[in-house]
C-alpha cells in the first residue's frame, strides 16, 4: 500500500487513533500470528533433536520427495499453458473470450474436495475409466498421476491470472512495434514480452509452487493415504496427527510453514518489482 | 472494446488450441463427469441422496457457518483494512503481509495449529474453558477456522475501495458539523457497502468449500459438526461414486445460486450510491 496524506480536518483524535490500531493489532495477532508461532512451538517443544529425528524418517523423506515430484511435474505445465492463455486472452478480442477467462478462473470457485472428486469419477475403481484402466494395470487414483492431476486442477489459474491484468495494461504497441521492425514470433517472445512480463510471470509461478506443495483436500480425496508411497507432506501432516504423533505431525507442518513465509517474502518483494513496472510503464 | 480487432500478432491459433486442450483435460472434462454421474441414481434417487438428515445437516453447517463466518469478518475485516490504510505504526508492513497469512499457509497446517490452540489444554482453549465454552471439536470450532481462512478476503477486498474514497466527502461532513461516528455511519459506511458485500460473498464462498482447516478441529460428528465436503469423501470411501457427486453437484450449484443473489444485490447497491 502507498502512503496517503491525510487531509487534517479528518486527523482523528490520539486516543481513538491509538485505541483502533492496538485493537486491529491484537486481532491480527490472535487470529493471524498465534497459528503460526504455536506450530514452531509445538514443533520445538521436545527439543532440535526430536525435530532433526522426525524429518529423518524414511516416511518423512518420502513425503518431502512425493510434494517436490508433484509439484515439478505440476508447475512448469501450468506455466506454460497459463502463459498461453495469457496470450489468447490479454492480446486478441474473439467471441467467447470473456467466457474462457471465467472458465480458466473456474478451479478457484470449487471446494478442494470436489477438485479431488471429480478425478475419482473418471478413474476410481467405480469410476467411468476405472475398469478399463484396472485391466490394463494402469493405476492412476491412489498413485502419483492422481495426486498430479489433483493438483494441476487446483493450481490451474494461478500463473494466467497473474499474467492478464498486466498484459493488457501493457498493451500490445511493444510487440507490434517488434513485428514491425523484423522480428519473428520467438524474438517478440524472448526479448518483448518476457522481459515485460518477468515479475508478473514469477509471481504467479510462486503462487502456483506454494498451492501445489501445501494443497490438502484435492490430494487427500485421490492419494489413498498409502504411508512412505502416496502421502504429500500435508497428508503426512494429517496422518501424524491422527496416530497421535503431535511433534512429529508439527514439525512437518512447521517446515511447510517455512516455505509459507518464504512464498509471503518473495511476494513482497515481486509486487514492489510490479508497482515500480507498472509505475513506469 | 466489443468490435473485433484484427490483430498483427502470431501465435493466436497455437495459443488458443494449447489453452482449449488443457482446459478441456484439467478442467471440463473432470466437471462433465461431476454433472453426469449423479443421474446414475434417477432423479428420485438423488433427491433421496441429497435429503437425507444427515446430508441436510451437513449442508446446514457448511454453508450456515460459512456464512456466519463471513459476517462476522466484515467487522473484523473493516478495523483491519480502516487501520492499514489510514495509520502509519511500527510494524506496519509485518502487519500487511501477515493478512495474507490464511491464504499462504497450508489449510492442514492451519487445522492442526488452530486445534491446538483451542483444546481445553491449548492458548486459547484453556482461557475458555473457565467461561464454559468449548471450541474444539464443536461446531463452534469450525466457525473459528473459517473465520480465519475468511479474513483476507475481506480486507483485501474493502483496502482498495478505502484508499479510493474521496476525502472531499467526508471532509464536508465533518465541516458541516457531523460528528465522527455521524461521518462513519453516514458517508464511510455507505460507500463501502457494495464491497463489504463483495467481500462477504468471497469470504463466504471459501469457507462453503474448505476442507482442510475445518476437519481437525471440527470433530466430525455426524449430524453435529460434520461439513459436507468431509461427507463427499465419507460417501467416496464407501463407493458411493454418485451419491459423493450427487453432493458436490448440489453445494457448486447452491453456492453458485447464492453467489449470483449477492452479485445481483451488490449491483443495485452500487447502482444506488452512483
Amino acid at each position: 500500500m502507498t502512503s496517503v496524506p491525510m487531509p487534517s480536518a479528518l486527523t482523528p483524535p490520539r486516543l481513538q487513533r491509538a485505541v483502533l490500531i492496538l485493537l486491529a493489532v491484537t486481532l491480527m495477532g490472535v487470529l493471524l500470528l498465534l497459528p503460526l508461532v504455536v506450530v514452531f512451538s509445538e514443533a520445538l517443544s521436545q527439543g532440535f533433536e526430536t525435530v532433526v529425528e522426525a524429518l529423518e524418517t524414511e516416511d518423512a523423506r518420502a513425503a518431502i520427495e512425493l510434494t517436490l515430484l508433484v509439484a515439478a511435474i505440476t508447475v512448469p505445465l501450468n506455466t506454460v499453458c497459463g502463459m498461453a492463455a495469457a496470450w489468447c486472452l490479454a492480446r486478441f478480442q474473439f467471441p467467447g473470450r470473456t467466457l474462457l477467462a471465467t472458465l480458466v478462473e473456474l478451479p478457484f470457485s470449487v471446494s478442494p474436495v470436489i477438485s479431488g472428486l471429480v478425478w475419482v469419477l473418471l478413474f476410481g475403481a467405480n469410476g467411468w475409466f476405472g475398469p478399463w484402466l484396472d485391466a490394463h494395470g494402469v493405476r492412476i487414483i491412489f498413485a502419483l498421476p492422481g495426486l498430479v492431476l489433483a493438483t494441476t486442477f487446483v493450481t490451474f489459474p494461478f500463473v494466467a491470472r497473474a499474467l492478464i491484468p498486466l498484459m493488457r495494461a501493457q498493451g500490445p504497441a511493444e510487440e507490434e512495434a517488434a513485428l514491425t521492425l523484423g522480428a519473428n514470433a520467438a524474438q517478440v517472445f524472448w526479448h518483448v514480452t518476457l522481459p515485460n512480463i518477468r515479475w508478473a510471470l514469477m509471481y504467479g509461478v510462486l503462487l502456483c509452487n506454494a498451492r501445489a506443495m501445501g494443497e490438502f483436500g484435492a490430494v487427500a480425496v485421490v492419494s489413498g493415504h498409502i504411508r512412505g508411497q502416496t502421502l504429500t507432506m500435508p497428508l503426512y501432516v494429517e496422518a501424524l496427527f491422527n496416530d497421535y504423533d503431535w511433534v512429529g505431525a508439527f514439525t512437518v507442518a512447521a517446515l511447510l510453514s517455512l516455505l509459507a513465509l518464504v512464498t509471503l517474502g518473495l511476494r513482497v518483494l515481486l509486487e514492489r518489482h510490479m508497482d515500480h513496472g507498472r509505475g513506469a510503464a | 472494446m466489443r468490435r473485433p480487432r484484427r490483430s498483427a500478432l502470431p501465435g493466436f491459433g497455437l495459443t488458443l488450441g494449447l489453452t482449449l486442450t488443457w482446459l478441456s483435460l484439467i478442467v471440463l472434462i473432470p466437471l462433465a463427469a461431476l454433472v453426469l454421474r449423479p443421474w446414475e441414481l434417477g432423479a428420485a434417487g438423488v433427491w433421496q441422496s441429497l435429503t437425507d438428515p444427515r446430508v441436510l445437516a451437513a449442508l446446514r453447517l457448511s454453508f450456515g457457518a460459512a456464512a456466519l463466518a463471513a459476517a462476522i469478518n466484515l467487522p473484523f475485516g473493516l478495523l483491519i483494512a480502516w487501520v492499514m490504510t489510514r495509520y502509519r505504526f511500527p510494524g506496519r508492513r509485518l502487519a500487511d503481509a501477515l493478512i495474507d497469512m490464511p491464504l499462504a499457509l497450508p489449510t492442514a497446517v492451519a487445522g492442526i495449529s488452530l486445534t491446538a490452540l483451542f483444546a481445553p489444554k491449548g492458548w486459547i482453549g484453556a482461557l475458555l474453558v473457565p467461561l464454559g465454552v468449548k471450541v474444539a471439536y464443536t461446531p463452534l470450532g469450525v466457525l473459528v477456522a473459517l473465520v480465519f481462512v475468511g479474513l483476507p478476503f475481506v480486507v483485501r477486498t474493502l483496502e482498495p475501495v478505502m484508499l479510493d474514497l474521496p476525502a472531499e466527502a467526508e471532509e464536508a461532513a465533518a465541516t458541516l458539523g457531523a460528528t465522527r461516528l455521524q461521518t462513519l455511519c453516514r458517508v464511510v459506511l455507505p460507500a463501502l457497502a457494495p464491497s463489504l458485500l463483495t467481500g462477504f460473498a468471497a469470504a463466504l464462498a471459501r469457507g462453503v468449500g474448505e476442507y482442510g482447516s475445518v476437519i481437525f478441529i471440527a470433530g466430525n460428528m455426524p449430524m453435529v459438526s460434520e461439513i459436507a465436503p468431509l461427507l463427499i469423501v465419507i460417501r467416496l470411501e464407501q463407493f458411493d461414486y454418485a451419491g459423493a457427486a450427487a453432493l458436490g453437484l448440489a453445494m457448486l450449484l447452491l453456492s453458485f445460486l447464492l453467489l449470483l443473489a449477492l452479485n445481483r444485490g451488490q449491483h443495485r447497491l452500487a447502482r444506488h450510491l452512483a
